[in-house]
């Protein structure tokens, strides 16, 4: 009984704020519109986005350290282009994806050294990042190349069939595993203690004797790891590379993490939140699309809302813990007067 | 039967570029004793314990870990041989649980994943032996500082074979807390553990610990038992002046101040900073604020000026009364502030003399008053001569004057504002012997123009010498005033050592 038992503290509001607001927005949908309530439609949030909950996912743990990290729209693109490129000059598709995720390893590590060794704000680093990630993906070719490769059309056209009727694709499977894998890290593991601990307080955390340097660079290189892996998913969405793809998507990576709970001044968030958050404007994108006649510039419109409103949101609780840890404090003291008495 | 060492440092020595901070100390810790280290501001008590725990590396002498030579190469080296520090700000994680906290970096597992169930009953169980019943699953910033602080120390107790380091871990914390603390301190010494306690607090010293060791200069004074060790003697030691009820006062001339009350301060304070005090300025009058480091004197010079918000109390400025000061506001009413550490908050180093001169005029007159080049170059040839600045112009950058002119030029810069208050903390703090002469004379020239003027110093002798009243703090708490014939340095070591003060106030002092 007790484990079902939910408690709302100042530390889930926002996931269970959020959680509401998918509820809401999908109750209203269903509504609104015939055909918007069934399997199928819930399903295709997963596989529309599936690369976006795993880039999504790796920024969390970026932003948690109290960093950011603004190059992963132009890796996933890098890396649609590298496979894209590779695959028409015939590699084996197992080979590329193997090289998609060494060189998103190496791009993140890479802007993870240069943060650590040199104190650079990650704004800077990452910034740069992102045009080095653009500006490759356009040497390798300006064209769009449609991917041909069997095993990638292959995997692309699977359907994995569930109960009930609907259908999703691998990469579904793949988010899923990796943002299970994902909050099993941040939870159980030291790597990922360290990560919430450099998000509360990086002095206190080498007081501690934690290993900042490694624990920066290791966020870095998993963020870029997630643009990778997020990139190889993207391809078997689009099967084709092109550099253009995904402009100003670091900027939605950022925003799910926000309406995902994940405080943007590092140190608190669930890693499942993300995930969430993605899930959240992908149902605002499929009411737009039902709806017919709005322009999809409305989404943007709809997010912007929701960041403002999710930042305030956080705001409140910060300030309201600190009048919180006050209050806790006084009832102790009250507390023992008693006693005495 | 607790004299076994556990700890001892002999010969320590430790050279900075151009200065010897320690040199040759000693330190012995036994088991089952809390240990004070005692000095004043520069003494090298952060120096050696920072060599102690692995930051600095020594430069000679012998530290001996249970008879064992060490050298620590890092604070987790040192910790790793049990020595473990817990400093004056709580260094833990706001975010993490408290049960984290405590085990961060070293968390129990079970097949390899973190295994909080572990975790949070092997917490719960440290902490009960330090009499703490909290929830260990709560986030740390729930509770308070001094909890926090326990926290801190429960880490450190865990970590430790022994060996504990508290550093100035009282400064935060408010009475109630400080005991709470205490109790703590005292149930680890009868554990066993040897407690190295740094404060600046003479009370706390006598209420806890069982040696003293005093530090002055970067060398030993000596190691003292607390009960052996009067609080008069224990000052003296600490500031260095040999303690002679037989001196006669000073040969302070009694100058008339005018008895024009300028600014009187009713009832100032501010929770954990300075507890309320009453402070008269008259016109022309200077007055200088005693008593040792974190007794609170440049505390107070904060709330005048505004820089800090008071938590309680009015200042009174002619008819006027003023709830909330700010340094804006002071500025407008004629105040002037010199800060403790020109380095760090009064000199803009890579500015002109000319334009060090001319900042405070300008966020006087606003910024758009915009004053000519020409007349900024007047003005600041003029304070130049008037106050004898060693420099060939007004354009020279001023981090290539010497301290003691860098320190005129801050006066200049307020005195081109023509203030009707000056505020200097420790004026003549690292300026050579003439300079200091001179600075002082400037003092007097200043008062005798009008100019009322708060002076803080650690140099008993420099407040004997400058000024009208002093009055004298200690631990927080404004503990009385001297005047006249009574103002000599052994009066003030007294009032700070015994904390009673001419009017009394003994009854206030806490802790």
């Amino acid at each position: 009984m007790k484990a079902l038992r939910i408690r709302v503290s100042s530390n889930n509001i926002i996931i269970l704020a959020t959680l509401l607001l998918l509820v809401l927005l999908y109750g209203a949908g269903s509504m609104m519109y015939t055909g918007f309530f069934s399997m199928q439609v819930f399903l295709n949030l997963f596989i529309d986005n599936a690369y976006l909950i795993i880039v999504a996912t790796g920024m969390a743990f970026v932003i948690i350290t109290g960093g950011i990290d603004l190059s992963v729209a132009s890796v996933v693109a890098l890396i649609s282009m590298v496979s894209a490129s590779l695959l028409e000059q015939g590699m084996n598709a197992y080979v590329v994806m193997s090289i998609s995720l060494l060189v998103g390893i190496a791009f993140g590590a890479g802007q993870g050294y240069l943060i650590h060794r040199f104190q650079l704000h990650p704004w800077i680093v990452t910034l740069a990042g992102m045009f080095l990630g653009r500006g490759i993906a356009y040497l390798i070719g300006t064209e769009s190349i449609v991917v041909k490769n069997e095993t990638y059309t292959k995997i692309s056209s699977y359907k994995i069939n569930l109960f009930g009727g609907g259908f999703i694709s691998i990469s579904v499977v793949i988010a899923l595993l990796f943002v299970i894998l994902a909050i099993l890290v941040g939870r159980y593991t030291g790597f990922g203690r360290a990560v919430y601990a450099l998000g509360g307080s990086e002095r206190s955390s080498v007081l501690m004797g934690l290993s900042v340097g490694n624990t920066t660079i290791a966020v870095y290189t998993l963020s870029g790891f997630c643009s990778a892996l997020g990139g190889i998913v993207f391809t078997f969405y689009m099967l084709s590379g092109n550099s253009l793809h995904l402009m100003g998507m670091e900027m939605d990576a950022i925003a799910a993490c926000v309406i995902g709970g994940i405080l943007l001044t590092g140190g608190f968030g669930y890693l499942i939140g993300p995930m969430f958050g993605v899930l959240c404007t992908g149902i605002i994108q499929t009411i737009i699309i039902f709806q017919g006649t709005l322009s999809s510039w409305w989404t943007k419109i709809v997010i912007g809302f929701l960041l403002f409103l999710f930042m305030a949101l956080q705001r409140l609780i910060v300030m309201r813990k600190e009048k919180g840890g006050n209050a806790t404090q006084i009832t102790r003291k009250i507390a023992k007067n008693n006693v005495k008495m | 039967m607790s004299t076994k060492i556990l700890l001892q440092l002999e010969g320590v020595s430790k050279e900075f570029p151009g200065v010897k901070a320690l040199s040759g100390v000693d330190l012995c810790l036994r088991k089952g004793e809390i240990h004070a280290l005692m000095g004043e501001n520069g003494a090298g008590k952060s120096t050696l314990i920072k060599v102690m725990t692995g930051v600095y590396k020594r430069d000679s002498g012998v530290m001996k870990l249970n008879g064992k030579e060490i050298q620590p190469k890092s604070p987790l080296e040192a910790q790793q041989l049990g020595i473990s520090t817990v400093y004056q700000e709580v260094n833990l994680c706001p975010n993490l649980s408290v049960a984290e906290n405590i085990f961060i970096g070293r968390q129990p597992r079970k097949w390899g994943m973190i295994d909080w169930e572990t975790m949070n009953r092997r917490s719960e169980e440290l902490l009960a032996r330090l009499d703490l019943y909290i929830d260990v699953k709560q986030q740390l910033s729930m509770y308070s500082v001094a909890i926090q602080q326990m926290v801190a120390i429960a880490r450190a107790v865990d970590i430790s074979s022994g060996i504990l380091i508290l550093d100035e871990p009282t400064s935060s914390l408010d009475t109630n807390e400080v005991k709470q603390l205490f109790s703590l301190m005292k149930k680890l010494r009868e554990e066993g553990m040897g407690i190295l306690f740094v404060t600046h607090f003479l009370d706390q010293v006598y209420e806890v610990t069982d040696r003293i060791t005093v530090l002055r200069n970067g060398t030993l004074v000596g190691e003292y038992k607390t009960e052996e060790l009067s609080r008069t003697q224990l000052v003296s030691h600490m500031i260095g002046r040999e303690w002679n009820p037989d001196e006669l006062s000073g040969e302070k001339s009694n100058k008339t101040a005018s008895a024009e009350q300028f600014l009187r301060a009713n009832g100032l304070s501010k929770k954990g900073s300075i507890n309320p005090f009453d402070l008269t300025i008259r016109k022309g009058e200077v007055l200088g604020l005693a008593g040792l480091l974190g007794s609170g004197r440049t505390e107070i010079a904060r709330l005048i000026f505004g820089i800090d918000k008071s938590d309680s109390g009015v200042l009174e400025l002619g008819e006027e009364k003023i709830a909330a000061m700010s340094p804006q506001k002071a500025i407008k009413y004629g105040f002037g502030f010199c800060p403790e550490d020109r380095k760090v908050e009064g000199i803009v180093g890579e500015l002109t003399i000319r334009e060090n001169i001319i900042l405070a005029l300008q966020a006087k007159n606003g910024l758009f008053s915009y004053i000519q080049t020409k007349k900024q170059k007047e003005i600041a040839q003029e304070y130049i001569e008037l106050l004898k600045v060693k420099t060939p112009g007004t354009e020279q950058r001023i981090d290539n004057l010497s301290g003691g002119n860098q320190q005129k030029v801050i006066l200049a810069r307020w005195l081109a504002t023509q203030p009707r208050l000056l505020i200097l903390d420790e004026p003549t703090r690292g300026i050579d012997v003439g300079s200091k002469t001179e600075i002082r004379k400037l003092i007097f020239n200043l008062a005798a123009s009008g100019i009322s003027i708060l002076i803080i110093s650690a140099e008993l002798e420099e407040l004997v010498n400058c000024c009208d009243r002093i009055v004298v703090l200690r631990d927080r708490v404004q503990i009385g005033e001297i005047a006249g014939s009574d103002m000599n340095e052994n009066r003030i070591m007294q009032m700070i050592a015994e904390g009673a003060g001419v009017y009394g106030k003994s009854g206030v002092i806490g802790a």
